[in-house]
């Protein structure tokens, strides 16, 4: 297997699935002549042609509503949103189209598109181009919300996404493009809606996904010098949200953190602690804990945006506090 | 003017306290200085002293109850004076409940709930804390969640506790002679606990040697025979009090060893009290006889055994406690011919004593009956050597065999 970075496993996801099927392009700011802001499409245009590898005006609903047309037509389009911050621009065609078309018009038509969209905190962006909304968009039934934290996972699940007849919001941390993981040479697939386990463990279960993945990864691997043994359930897809290896592995630990980078309230935590109570109740031996961002407009100041942000070492002490 | 008494830090690592007894009722007039409570710490019971003069106009908490240091325990104030209690106790944390069991069992077990806890924590299903794991367990095995102590957070019972409750205490068995004998699980005593991790941490972090001597008792024993047959009875001198004596003025003269490791430097302590270990119900103590270089020996001797005898009641005051630079332990009264003793950090050192004993000895060339002490220093290498432990050792020994010079 070859190591490549998350970057490499989206661009390569890409490519295959345009070679693969014609119906397949990309439509967003910058992502033919420039190559994409985080240089994801580099290469497309010369090799796809314009047609297919599509620059638009600075204009969110646009892209989005001209996605969902084209999808509803039989094209399988992959918008990109810069940032996942300029999604709201294009809320309505999200939440009201994209998402609805299929159950409101009895499955006349579906609406296969997917929309890459750039999300997390941490590059000095300032507060409106640093937020992680992720949940706010797992929110509404008829969306899929895929957010993977590997590039294998990044790769294999975005050809899932383009080859699914569902509209995917699939959200890709601008902080994991460097992230290097094995990804398999040949083809594969990973399923949507699959959580699975990124680290054996026995003691504590941390459940998290995308670049808290990471920091859990990191924050099990200091515990373990400690002989804290965590087991790492990456969820992979926010919705429809898997909790079977989350409830597996909690009714072994009997003890869980949920680590994401968005703001507590309303947050991923919530609701996976919520299910948890509701669907292991008998096997809850301390209060789950939540690790989330500091609930404040995300500072542009260096140390004050790492202060707001949660780290490895916040996740550390929540599995002290658990355990 | 009404005024909040209020939880007091008696250690510095202590946290928090328990009101074992009020010593006053409320309305009852208090002096400054005057007891008003007796506190439970992890390290002993002590007696806590109103701050001002006035009447007690409230018991803010009950007996039994433990609350945090700084959080206010009564109100004293003028008889009869209107006081407003919200604002004299602020916005502090609602007491920790704490489970109340008076009847003295033999063998302690884990308390069971009671009402007041149950009050305490609203209404708890079956009126304990525990995970909802824990209650399954617990169900499943058969195992009474009210007689099981919680070591999860804020008391809660968890997984362990019920496991480690099903699993002891075992219940009475045949043995191979056909006696019945049973294996119980006691909890750690908050005492024991604490010993437990000062010794543990002691022995793994001070790179302890030690060294031996045995010293020619029969001048001060003789000293000590003539000293007692003039006084009363309760003011009889006793050997340790020589001991702590000697070692008090030895300790004068090798400041090194009267000292406390702290990191990049050595404290040399300006003052030399030593710490005498007394046994107490589930463990020990160690009071300390301040100065006790600069003090007569009757004076060491009358305050130690009065220390002794707080210690053993379990009402020692804080400042029976603390303040040790150099500890005595002395098993001698047991019959014990020598042993080696772990140092009570941050000392520097501690003198392990054994009994003074009866033996042949060889005086100018003939075998003649002697009486013998072995003692034992054991030393923090940090801070000093063999050499000067030893020659430590040697000038406690000479004033001991030259005893003169402990009571001049």
């Amino acid at each position: 297997m070859a190591m490549i970075t998350m970057r490499e496993a989206i661009s390569q996801a890409l490519w295959e699935e345009m070679e693969l099927d014609e119906r397949v392009f990309i439509m967003g700011e910058e992502v033919g002549i420039w190559g994409g802001t985080y240089a994801v499409t580099r290469g497309f245009y010369d090799h796809f042609g314009a047609d297919r590898v599509r620059d638009t005006p600075i204009a969110e609903g646009v892209i989005v509503g001209a996605a969902n047309g084209a999808a509803m037509a039989g094209l399988r389009p992959v918008a990109e949103l810069m940032t996942i911050n300029f999604a709201f621009l294009a809320m309505d065609q999200i939440v009201n189209h994209s998402a609805k078309l299929r159950s409101m018009f009895g499955g006349q038509m579906s609406v296969p598109i997917v929309i890459r969209a750039v999300s997390g905190g941490g590059r000095q962006l300032g507060a409106t181009h640093s937020q992680t909304p992720d949940v706010v968009f797992a929110h509404f039934p008829g969306l899929k919300v895929v957010a993977p934290g590997t590039p294998h996972d990044a790769k294999g699940l975005l050809k899932s996404a383009i080859r699914g007849e569902d509209p995917v919001m699939f959200i890709e941390n601008a902080t994991l493009y460097q992230t290097r993981g094995e990804v398999p040479e040949e083809e594969f697939l990973e399923p949507i809606g699959v959580s699975k386990v990124q680290r054996p463990g026995s003691d504590v279960t941390i459940i998290s996904y995308s670049k808290m993945l990471q920091s859990s990864l990191q924050a099990a691997e200091k515990l373990s010098q400690e002989g804290i043994e965590a087991e790492v359930v990456d969820l992979r897809t926010l919705r429809p949200l898997d909790m079977g290896p989350i409830v597996e592995s909690f009714k072994k630990t009997n003890r869980g953190v949920i680590a994401e980078e968005g703001w507590r309230s309303y947050g991923i935590g919530a609701e996976v602690s919520s299910r948890l109570y509701e669907e292991a109740f008998d096997f809850v031996d301390a209060p789950i804990q939540r690790v989330a961002q500091t609930e404040v407009p995300l500072p542009y100041n260096h140390d004050l945006e790492q202060m707001a942000l949660p780290q490895v070492e916040d996740i550390i002490e929540a599995v002290k506090e658990v355990l | 003017m009404a005024e909040a008494v209020n939880m007091p830090k008696l250690g510095f690592d202590m946290a928090e306290g328990k009101l074992v007894r009020w010593m006053l009722s409320e309305g009852e007039r208090v002096e400054k200085g005057q007891v008003l409570a007796e506190i439970e710490t992890d390290k002993a019971t002590v007696e806590v002293e109103a701050s001002i003069s006035g009447t007690v106009l409230k018991h803010v908490i009950e007996e039994g109850t433990i609350v945090p240091i700084g959080n206010p325990i009564a109100i004293v104030g003028d008889e009869g004076e209107d006081f407003d209690l919200e604002a004299l106790l602020g916005s502090v944390p609602a007491p920790l409940p704490e489970v109340v069991n008076d009847t003295p069992s033999t063998s302690p077990q884990p308390e069971p709930a009671t009402a007041e806890l149950l009050e305490g924590n609203g209404k708890l299903p079956g009126g304990v804390r525990a995970s909802p794991l824990a209650r399954k367990l617990a169900k499943d095995l058969g195992v009474p969640l009210g007689a099981i102590a919680g070591s999860g957070s804020g008391g809660r019972i968890v997984k362990k506790d019920v496991e480690t409750a099903a699993s002891g205490p075992t219940s009475t068995r045949m043995t191979g002679s056909g006696i019945l004998r049973e294996t119980e699980r006691v909890p750690l005593s908050k005492l024991r606990g604490v010993i437990g991790r000062r010794m543990a941490s002691s022995k793994q972090q001070v790179p302890h040697f030690y060294v031996t001597t045995e010293i020619d008792a029969e001048p001060f024993m003789t000293m000590r025979k003539e000293y007692n047959e003039i006084l009363a009875e309760d003011e009889k001198i006793s050997v340790n009090d020589f001991i702590v004596k000697a070692a008090a003025l030895a300790l004068r003269e090798f400041p090194n060893i009267n000292a406390s490791f702290d990191g990049d430097s050595i404290v040399r302590h300006g003052d030399v009290n030593i710490g005498i270990a007394v046994a107490v119900p589930d463990g020990l103590l160690t009071v300390v006889a301040r100065d006790a270089d600069q003090k007569p020996l009757p004076s060491i001797s009358t305050e130690v055994r009065a220390m002794a005898e707080r210690a053993r009641e379990g009402k020692v005051h804080q400042e029976d406690i603390e303040g040790s630079t150099f500890t005595v332990s002395n098993l001698g009264m047991f019959d014990i011919d020598h042993f080696i003793a772990i140092i009570n950090p941050p000392e520097a050192a501690i003198l392990a004593v054994g009994g003074v004993q009866e033996r042949p000895v060889v005086r100018d060339g003939q075998i003649v009956a002697g009486m013998r002490l072995k003692a034992t220093i054991s030393a923090d290498h940090r801070v000093t050597d063999g050499a000067e432990a030893a020659q430590w050792l040697q000038s406690f020994k000479d004033l001991l065999e030259h005893p003169l010079r402990l009571v001049v």
